[in-house]
């Protein structure tokens, strides 16, 4: 395990994000909170793929000075994908975000169980 | 270019005609982006339907490169008699769906904001679409992310505050799994090299024979499983629906509990087949763990149905428990149990649409109220609502001649392919039908108990002809499945055949 663990740092580095940002979305109360785990949990991924796809001492397959060769080239894909991702992302947190506003104008608060309470008292009332 | 090969690129036309309309109805006033979407649902209705006779003509499935890429790089689609099957069967629901719920949408969307809701629709029908057609593992994941968001959309257009903090809620656990999903394939990636399905099945299945990263292929496949049973509201994962289905305009809780939840289950299956391979999946214990919670989602999800007050809340409490019966044939983790778990989708598709499209007519006609005490009488206050209520529970309950019965017979058939399953299987089965008989025949009896209330309101016959068109068509659908049942199963039989 030593070896392979020392060479997979970065893959290591990423669960342990992923982690993070995982239980911050599901457990965290604070609306904005649960976003930015949203984004650190994505961005792991990011890392994870980035890292895969990276081989130490190659460079970007753009040919330049007339290098065919496979082995001067890094895998392009990974990157593509994260390209991809962070779209993905991107669209996904401007729409939580939204969603957190239309709450915070309505509510006054961030915290998504007080707001389910204020809804439940509220039909009580009626 | 010949016919067949021209044949060959209706499945793509389906999802491009759907996301261009989508871009299309943006600009449109309410009443033209109805007239656009209704079309548009037709259309990819007439293109599955020749899609599926192509297939069964030709007896095999077909890929489509898009671009112009051969298999390890390009991006494909692949189309079987399953594929077209799922996008005839889903394009009929969801334009029944819609047709449903349009006097509703008038009501409960801002006038300004009424194309939007077909914007979404629309949206959501390409990457339903794409999730069924394509063969390429990253394709699917943008797909469910689009899917993810265009539902989330459906669900608080309806501005009250209820429909915004269910989005919230609905926006989380989706995003939790999608997030499992992604990393889940990007290990998938990392281990085989592909992202095209087929070429990855045969990297797992060397992979799988020579015992190599058996852990990173086995978290790999969890994660990927784990994340789509988030989406699709598995047992312990639940706790976003009620209020989503509950609280939304009806058409989209008709197309949120028989559409978009299915969808991910159809991609699920999808995965099994084509990127892990039904072997492969069977040696873990994957199935054995969808089992367990499939059974516990039928049970819970019934009892939640039982104390609930909310007649909208039940219903959606009722889509966790049906939700639990497709988990529990796919993990049977035999061929005849994942027909059942297919055919399930299908009937429950059919069945729980028309539940909540006639819910709203009855409660509509007994003060806007959805207290389950309220509903006295309101089957003889809109007659149309009535019948189908009272079919759509049969059929959920599981009585011959309506949809729901075949599915649970094929459920008891496919159990005994599997003798450690057989015992909780069958005992399940019955606990899960006398739970769902006893709120469902409550809530038909209830309705058609006289309110002893003298010239009471009802509506008129023909007074909303698209609602009645939908309800008739939901249940002559249902009357097809349920009696015509045989062509059916040999539909999805070949179909799952083309799959592996």
């Amino acid at each position: 395990m030593g070896p392979n663990f020392a060479e997979n740092y970065m893959a290591a580095v990423a669960m342990v994000l992923f982690g993070i940002g995982f239980f911050n979305l599901l457990l965290q109360k604070n609306l904005i909170k649960k976003i930015i785990g949203l984004n650190i949990m994505d961005t792991a991924v990011y890392l994870f793929l980035a890292s895969m796809g990276y081989i130490e001492g190659r460079s970007a397959p753009i040919v330049t000075d007339g290098v065919t060769d496979v082995e001067a080239y890094i895998n392009p894909i990974p990157a593509g994908l994260v390209l991809t991702g962070i779209v993905v992302s991107v669209s996904v947190s401007a729409v939580m975000l939204s969603l957190t506003i239309r709450l915070y104008r309505r509510y006054h608060t961030l915290n998504l169980d007080e707001i389910t309470e204020i809804i439940k008292k509220g039909e009580e009332e009626k | 270019m010949t016919l067949n090969q021209f044949l060959q690129n209706l499945p793509f036309f389906s999802i491009m005609i759907a996301l261009i309309s989508g871009v299309v109805c943006s600009v449109l006033p309410g009443k033209a982006a109805r007239r656009v979407n209704a079309g548009v649902i037709i259309t990819v209705m007439i293109l599955s339907a020749i899609t599926l006779g192509y297939t069964l003509q030709t007896g095999t499935y077909f890929v489509y490169t898009m671009g112009h890429y051969p298999a390890p790089w390009g991006n494909e689609i692949r189309a079987g008699v399953l594929e077209a099957l799922t996008a005839l069967m889903f394009s009929v629901v969801m334009l029944l769906s819609m047709m449903g719920g349009y006097h509703k949408l008038d009501e409960e969307v801002e006038q300004t904001k009424v194309n939007y809701y077909y914007v979404l629709v629309n949206l959501l029908l390409t990457s339903l679409l794409a999730l069924i057609y394509t063969n390429d593992l990253f394709t699917a994941y943008v797909f469910v992310e689009i899917n993810t968001i265009a539902a989330c959309g459906l669900i608080m257009i309806r501005q009250i505050g209820r429909t915004i903090e269910a989005a919230v809620r609905y926006m989380i656990m989706n995003l939790l799994g999608s997030g499992l999903l992604l990393l889940g394939i990007c290990m998938m990636y990392g281990i085989t090299g592909h992202l095209l399905m087929s070429n990855i099945q045969e990297s797992v299945a060397a992979l799988a024979a020579s015992g190599e990263y058996h852990v990173p292929l086995l978290v790999s496949i969890a994660f990927m499983c784990v994340g789509l049973a988030i989406k699709s509201a598995l047992f312990p994962f639940h706790t976003w629906l009620p209020d989503a289905y509950g609280y939304s305009t009806i058409s989209s809780a008709a197309i949120l509990s028989s559409l978009v939840s299915k969808g991910y289950i159809f991609l699920l299956i999808k995965i099994i087949y084509r990127v892990v391979g039904f072997e492969v999946f069977q040696e873990t214990h994957i199935v054995n763990v969808f089992f367990v919670f499939g059974l516990a989602g039928m049970i819970f999800g019934s009892l939640s149905a039982i104390r609930e007050n909310d007649v909208r809340r039940m219903i959606a409490f009722s889509s966790i428990a049906q939700i639990g019966y497709i988990y529990m044939g796919i993990g049977l983790g035999t061929e005849v149990g994942m027909i059942a778990a297919v055919f399930h989708i299908f009937s429950h598709a059919v069945s729980k649409a028309l539940v909540f499209i006639s819910t709203i007519g009855l409660t509509d006609m007994s003060g806007y109220s959805r207290k389950f005490i309220r509903l006295t009488g309101a089957a003889y206050r809109n007659v149309i609502a009535g019948v189908g209520f009272t079919i759509a529970s049969l059929s959920m309950v599981g009585v011959p001649l309506f949809a729901g019965f075949i599915s649970k017979l094929l459920f008891a058939q496919a159990c005994v392919s599997n003798e450690g399953k057989l015992l909780p299987t069958m005992i399940v089965l019955a606990v899960s039908t006398i739970l769902n008989a006893i709120y469902y025949l409550k809530t038909v009896i209830r309705i058609y108990v006289p309110s002893g209330v003298k010239d009471e309101p009802r509506t008129v016959w023909g007074a909303n002809r698209c609602y009645t068109a939908a309800i008739i068509g939901f249940v002559v659908l249902n009357f097809t499945l349920g009696i015509f049942s045989q062509p059916f199963v040999d539909l999805i039989t070949e179909g799952l055949h083309m799959f592996a």
